[in-house]
């Protein structure tokens, strides 16, 4: 594409790497070279870099795309998903999911960020609910402000909860802050 | 409307009445000197030909990018003193400081050159000061920025060896000579005075004529107001036979290099034969405005942007 298409937000291959556009400066003396100046970061390291472009200059467009995947299993170091319209299952590395590795649950519909047929992130859904799997016994104070302890979630998070959250209940996290939500009353 | 809609409305209102009253006090300041304002067509089956500023098309005819070729045409037919303020487009300019349609203030005097016409402008600039109720100075983006006469200059030689290392020449290479100038000269200017550089190098004479005692450079010059390129001056080229040679270049560069088609614009071209010797200038009226309401943005002295449209 015409480097005079290049925005921010547009993705782009350099040296073969899907890069986004986090920033774009146009400059331009008024009877000379248009300049855009970017600031990229790479869609597979996560690395940002800074690059100058003028007119004339083109750039190949990354072919970017998001799809709606489930979530099924971990193995090894990589998590398996599968494509809910293909039934096609990918695998993603642990490290390319970093802390969202702990919200997974088994069955839980993710949106995955591909570069043609390679998976390199996932998108949580905002809330997600958890069973409590093990948290301390709260000491009891005369204090009027909300106590909170530890627990940890049958995901692997670990997380503040209230005191009077127990082992056994179901929570709902906001997965953006990783904070406590509220607590799930089953349904009778 | 949420509160930061409200904020946003507001300083918009407050910008748009000074970007109102700017263009009152600038037509009275021409008005009073004895300039006639004119309107020249915005449409147009040729405009000057120039590589690195593309016209938008309307059936088959250009959008202004400037009215140069009309203020001229008039001051060939006898008109002495002439300006416009007028819309001018030009694609793909999209940024901080540009919007593709924007509002370009024009002027010419017949005798004048393009020291005349940087006089001109530091009266005027001074005068809208004035008139706002600033006074001589005003501050912009934290600085405060002298406005009176007159302004500091150099030439672009001088310009270049101070603030970008290295010494442009005659016939500087072009990428590097644009580069430089947005990331090294312009932002090393004094940021409490305007800027004119003056002489540029032969190959960016554009429209101006070479400078009689040194053929090397041509009789243009730039205005820089806090960072923003704010004005063009020339002492106009007036050898018709020249004019067409460098158009035809001109021509040769954009189908080589574009791919794009742009005719000879012969009607001026025949009408150059009796253009006087004259100064003419084009200064950026939303850059302007701009710097009289201390906006970091262009999109902050529009009404609406190509954004908005």
């Amino acid at each position: 594409m015409d480097i005079s298409e290049v925005r921010k937000g547009s993705k782009v291959l350099i040296d073969g790497f899907p890069y986004n556009v986090e920033d774009a400066e146009f400059m331009k003396p008024g009877k000379g070279r248009a300049i855009y100046r970017y600031r990229l970061r790479n869609l597979v390291d996560g690395k940002s870099i800074e690059r100058t472009y003028h007119s004339g200059d083109s750039l190949d467009p990354a072919n970017i795309s998001t799809r709606e995947g489930q979530y099924l299993y971990k193995e090894g170091d990589h998590y398996i998903f599968m494509n809910t319209d293909t039934y096609d299952q990918y695998l993603i590395e642990e490290y390319k999911l970093a802390d969202k590795a702990h919200y997974l649950k088994e069955g839980m519909i993710v949106i995955t960020l591909f570069h043609d047929d390679k998976p390199l992130d996932i998108t949580l859904p905002i809330f997600i609910e958890a069973t409590v799997v093990k948290s301390d016994m709260a000491a009891r104070t005369d204090t009027v402000t909300a106590q909170m302890k530890r627990a940890t979630l049958e995901t692997g998070l670990e997380i503040d909860v209230p005191t009077f959250i127990k082992e056994g209940d179901a929570i709902k996290v906001d997965t953006r802050t990783g904070a406590y939500v509220e607590r799930i009353v089953a349904k009778k | 409307m949420t509160d930061e809609e409200a904020r946003h409305l507001t300083s918009l209102e407050r910008n748009l009445k000074r970007r109102a009253l700017i263009l009152n006090i600038t037509r009275r300041f021409f008005d009073d000197r004895g300039f006639l304002e004119v309107e020249t067509p915005l449409r147009s089956p040729a405009i000057a030909p120039e590589k690195e500023i593309i016209p938008l098309q309307s059936e088959g005819w250009f959008l202004a990018t400037s009215p140069e070729l009309y203020m001229k045409r008039l001051l060939a037919a006898g008109y002495r003193q002439l300006y416009q303020i007028s819309r001018c487009f030009r694609k793909g300019e999209r940024g901080r400081l540009h919007n593709p349609e924007f509002t370009m203030l024009e002027w010419y005097r017949a005798g004048g050159d393009y020291l005349t016409m940087i006089a001109d402008t530091e009266q005027l600039v001074l005068t809208i000061s004035r008139e706002l109720g600033l006074g001589d100075a005003i501050k912009y983006r934290g600085k405060t920025i002298d406005l009176t006469a007159p302004w500091g200059s150099l030439t672009v030689r001088e310009a270049y060896k101070q603030l970008a290392g290295w010494d442009p020449g005659h016939s500087p290479d072009p990428v590097r000579f644009d580069t430089d100038m947005v990331m090294k000269v312009i932002p090393h200017f004094n940021a409490h005075r305007p800027t004119v550089i003056f002489d540029y190098p032969a190959p960016m004479a554009s429209l101006a004529k070479l400078k009689p005692d040194s053929p090397g450079v041509a009789e243009r010059a730039e205005v820089f107001i806090g960072g923003l390129e704010i004005a063009n001056a020339y002492s106009e080229l007036t050898v018709a036979a020249e004019q067409t040679a460098r158009f035809q270049q001109e021509i040769a560069a954009i189908k080589k290099e574009q791919g794009r088609d742009a005719p000879l614009p012969e009607k001026f071209l025949r009408a150059m034969e009796k253009l006087p010797a004259s100064g003419g200038i084009a200064l950026g009226l939303d850059r302007l405005v701009m710097l009289f309401c201390d906006a970091a943005s262009i999109d902050e002295v529009m009404a609406f942007t190509a954004d908005t449209a």
